[in-house]
């Protein structure tokens, strides 16, 4: 029983080489452009490395560009194919080489829907990754000393103006950090001594956030400090007021960004899965309708051309089978060897 | 004697052509390219507008976008004419305006090198320009309520951020103009009473700048509230201090950053009337040398091609000569000594 069999006249089959050639070289430029979105993602990801724990995430566009490098081949060979498909005399002889080109055609076209699907479904490992590094972050923040952590403050104020927002979760995860170096606190002062005495561990905390929190779309100068208390500033209400700091966390800001940039990514390589697989399928048929060709003296008569000589369901136990086999004799071998 | 004389055949004559023609359509693209910058230039400084006084002069962008448009004409016209003199019938057609279009181009050429010069020279009047307009940004800094300012806040603060910089000259022009809106000021403290009291005018004054001016790379938190009184903060110089917040005022930083921008497109509009000179240096050449073919029946034959027919000292006596015939009107004295102008 064949899958989706189709009658071939000539003319036919000359159309759909042609239309085939012509699509290739599409699908060529659509590889290339995959390619350039990997690296293009690739590079965002790198840019905010510092607020990352882990590079899991780098996986979507690593697939990217591996899908999109191997489609270049892919469709180079397909294109190469439908031009000797109108000489019926050169097209036997890309017989033994159809069968390892259909399994890596296969294999990439299926790589390129997983990294779509991969983008969408990454965002929870995205946002626990961000969550850990932002903490980490705010927690070095003060640490400008410190090889290894003396730009994190410089990053993090950076950040927080590009994405216009304010600590990890909201603008509260500063207060509840030493954000100051003890370089810079005057430790004879009773202020500071109280402050220190106040929780377990000896941290300065206090209810203030760093300049880069400030959005300059507030009508008033930036309150940087003693922000919950309303009455050290005149006509202020925290509870009211949303102009003076930015509101959204770090976390929802980057992790909005980088979702919207994997979405329209998605959109795109979705797009160029299509064009692709539908080069695939027109190659399918135009080898299957060649292939009845093959050795008749009229190279002009009407064939026949299918998707799958048998079932999906036959074709899938004709290539499971010869792995079965191999794995049972393995235990077959084991067994005896065991007696 | 002719100025630059160089012998030419029909294979040499032909690859002239070939090539001025492939060169032309590059000067087309180079004139593109002006466009492109004058456009560029005059959204840029669109976007600064509000830092400027109002009466600054778009002069060198729309100049620029002019000459682009007139060398993309120019040197398509140019390449036509290079491509039609491979054919001497269509040549002939255009050998009787071929020398105006030569004055023209010579003209032409003229207005780009004075379009690179007003480039570079643009940088004074805009000095000026920001000295006035960022002064009143500053004053304007905390009219957040008033209808046509309320959005000077925000500007001048991205910009500060953007640019790197702080106040007109430096962050001391901030000490001197009252930028916290009276509506976030209670009257009835006595050190806003003391610090109204202690001036003229009646402005809240203090030593203080806004949160746009503090530096990212400052080792430790901002210092925007009294800057100059160094018991104030723990451990603090405020002559030694680099890092707190930007010390370069913003008149300069946008100097500078325009200036860069004028310089770079001043030298490549240069770049482009050194091109433009090369194309029509070449176009002189296919112009004498397909005007004085050995043996004028056969386009095969061989021909010399110059740049002058006379040297540069008698050719500019020659045009001399004629302005004053011109300017003295034409009598019947001048119209025996006009028999000896040249004819090319």
């Amino acid at each position: 029983m064949v899958l989706m069999k189709m009658k071939f006249p000539f003319e036919k089959r000359v159309k759909l080489a042609q239309c085939l050639w012509l699509l290739s070289w599409m699908a060529t430029l659509a590889g290339a452009f995959t390619f350039t979105l990997g690296c293009f993602l690739k590079t965002e990801l790198r840019r905010r490395a510092e607020v990352m724990d882990n590079t899991e995430i780098h996986a979507v566009p690593n697939t990217l560009m591996i899908v999109g490098l191997a489609s270049l081949g892919i469709n180079y060979f397909a294109g190469r194919m439908c031009q000797d498909a109108l000489d019926a005399g050169r097209f036997p002889r890309w017989k033994t080489f159809m069968q390892p080109y259909w399994g890596v055609s296969l294999l990439f076209t299926l790589l390129m829907l997983t990294a779509v699907i991969m983008s969408y479904a990454m965002k929870g490992n995205l946002e626990s990754s961000l969550k850990i590094g932002l903490k980490n972050g705010i927690r070095f923040y003060k640490d400008t000393d410190t090889p290894g952590r003396c730009f994190q403050k410089q990053t993090i104020d950076r950040l927080q103006m590009e994405f216009r927002c304010c600590g990890n979760t909201d603008f509260k995860d500063w207060f509840e950090v030493q954000w100051i170096s003890n370089r810079y606190l005057d430790f004879s002062s009773k202020e500071v001594k109280d402050r220190v005495k106040s929780n377990v561990d000896g941290r300065y905390l206090f209810d203030g956030v760093p300049f880069s929190c400030c959005n300059p779309s507030s009508p008033r100068p930036c309150i940087q400090d003693r922000l919950t208390n309303n009455s050290a500033h005149y006509s202020y209400e925290h509870q009211t007021e949303e102009l003076n700091i930015y509101i959204r966390g770090c976390r929802e800001a980057l992790v909005n960004y980088y979702m919207g940039l994997m979405n329209t990514i998605g959109a795109a390589v979705l797009s160029v899965f299509l064009v692709q697989s539908s080069v695939l399928v027109s190659l399918r048929y135009l080898q299957t309708a060649m292939e009845a060709v093959a050795g008749q003296e009229n190279t002009e008569i009407e064939t026949e051309g299918y998707l799958l000589e048998k079932g999906v369901k036959e074709t899938i136990m004709e290539y499971v089978t010869p792995v079965l086999v191999f794995l049972q004799l393995n235990q077959v071998g084991s067994e005896d060897a065991e007696a | 004697m002719a100025l630059m004389v160089v012998k030419f055949d029909l294979k040499k004559r032909v690859k002239l052509a070939q090539f001025l023609w492939l060169m032309y359509w590059f000067s087309v693209m180079a004139g593109v390219l002006v466009f492109s910058m004058g456009l560029f230039f005059k959204i840029e400084l669109r976007k600064r507008s509000e830092m400027m006084d109002n009466n600054e002069s778009h002069f060198v962008p729309n100049l620029l976008i002019a000459v682009g448009l007139l060398a993309c004409g120019i040197n398509a016209m140019g390449g036509k004419i290079c491509y039609d003199s491979l054919d001497p019938i269509k040549f002939s057609r255009w050998k009787p305006m071929l020398k105006s279009f030569l004055v023209s181009c010579v003209a032409f050429n003229c207005l780009l090198v004075l379009t690179a010069l007003l480039c570079f020279l643009m940088r004074i009047p805009l000095q000026f320009t920001l000295a006035e307009g960022l002064k009143n940004a500053l004053k304007f800094y905390k009219d957040t309520d008033t209808p046509g300012r309320c959005y000077m806040k925000r500007t001048l603060d991205q910009m500060q951020m953007e640019f790197r910089c702080c106040g007109n000259n430096n962050f001391r022009d901030w000490f001197e103009i009252q930028w916290v809106s009276n509506r976030y000021l209670d009257f009835s403290a006595k050190e806003v009473k003391d610090r109204i009291g202690s001036n003229v005018d009646g402005k809240y004054l203090m030593d203080a700048v806004p949160f746009s001016c503090c530096n990212p790379s400052s080792p430790r938190p901002c210092i925007q509230y009294q800057v100059t009184n160094n018991t104030a903060h723990y451990s603090y110089d405020h002559h030694t201090e680099d890092l707190n917040i930007w010390k370069r005022g913003c008149r300069d930083a946008l100097i500078s950053y325009y200036g860069g921008m004028m310089n770079t497109i001043g030298a490549l509009v240069l770049l482009v009337a050194i091109l433009e000179v090369i194309v029509m240096i070449g176009l002189q050449y296919v112009n004498t040398s397909l005007s004085n073919l050995v043996n004028p029946e056969d386009p095969e034959s061989e021909s010399e091609g110059w740049i002058l027919e006379k040297t540069v000292k008698e050719t500019f006596t020659d045009i001399m000569d004629k302005m004053k015939a011109m300017s003295k009107g034409n009598t019947v004295e001048e119209g025996g000594v006009d028999g000896v102008a040249t004819v090319s």
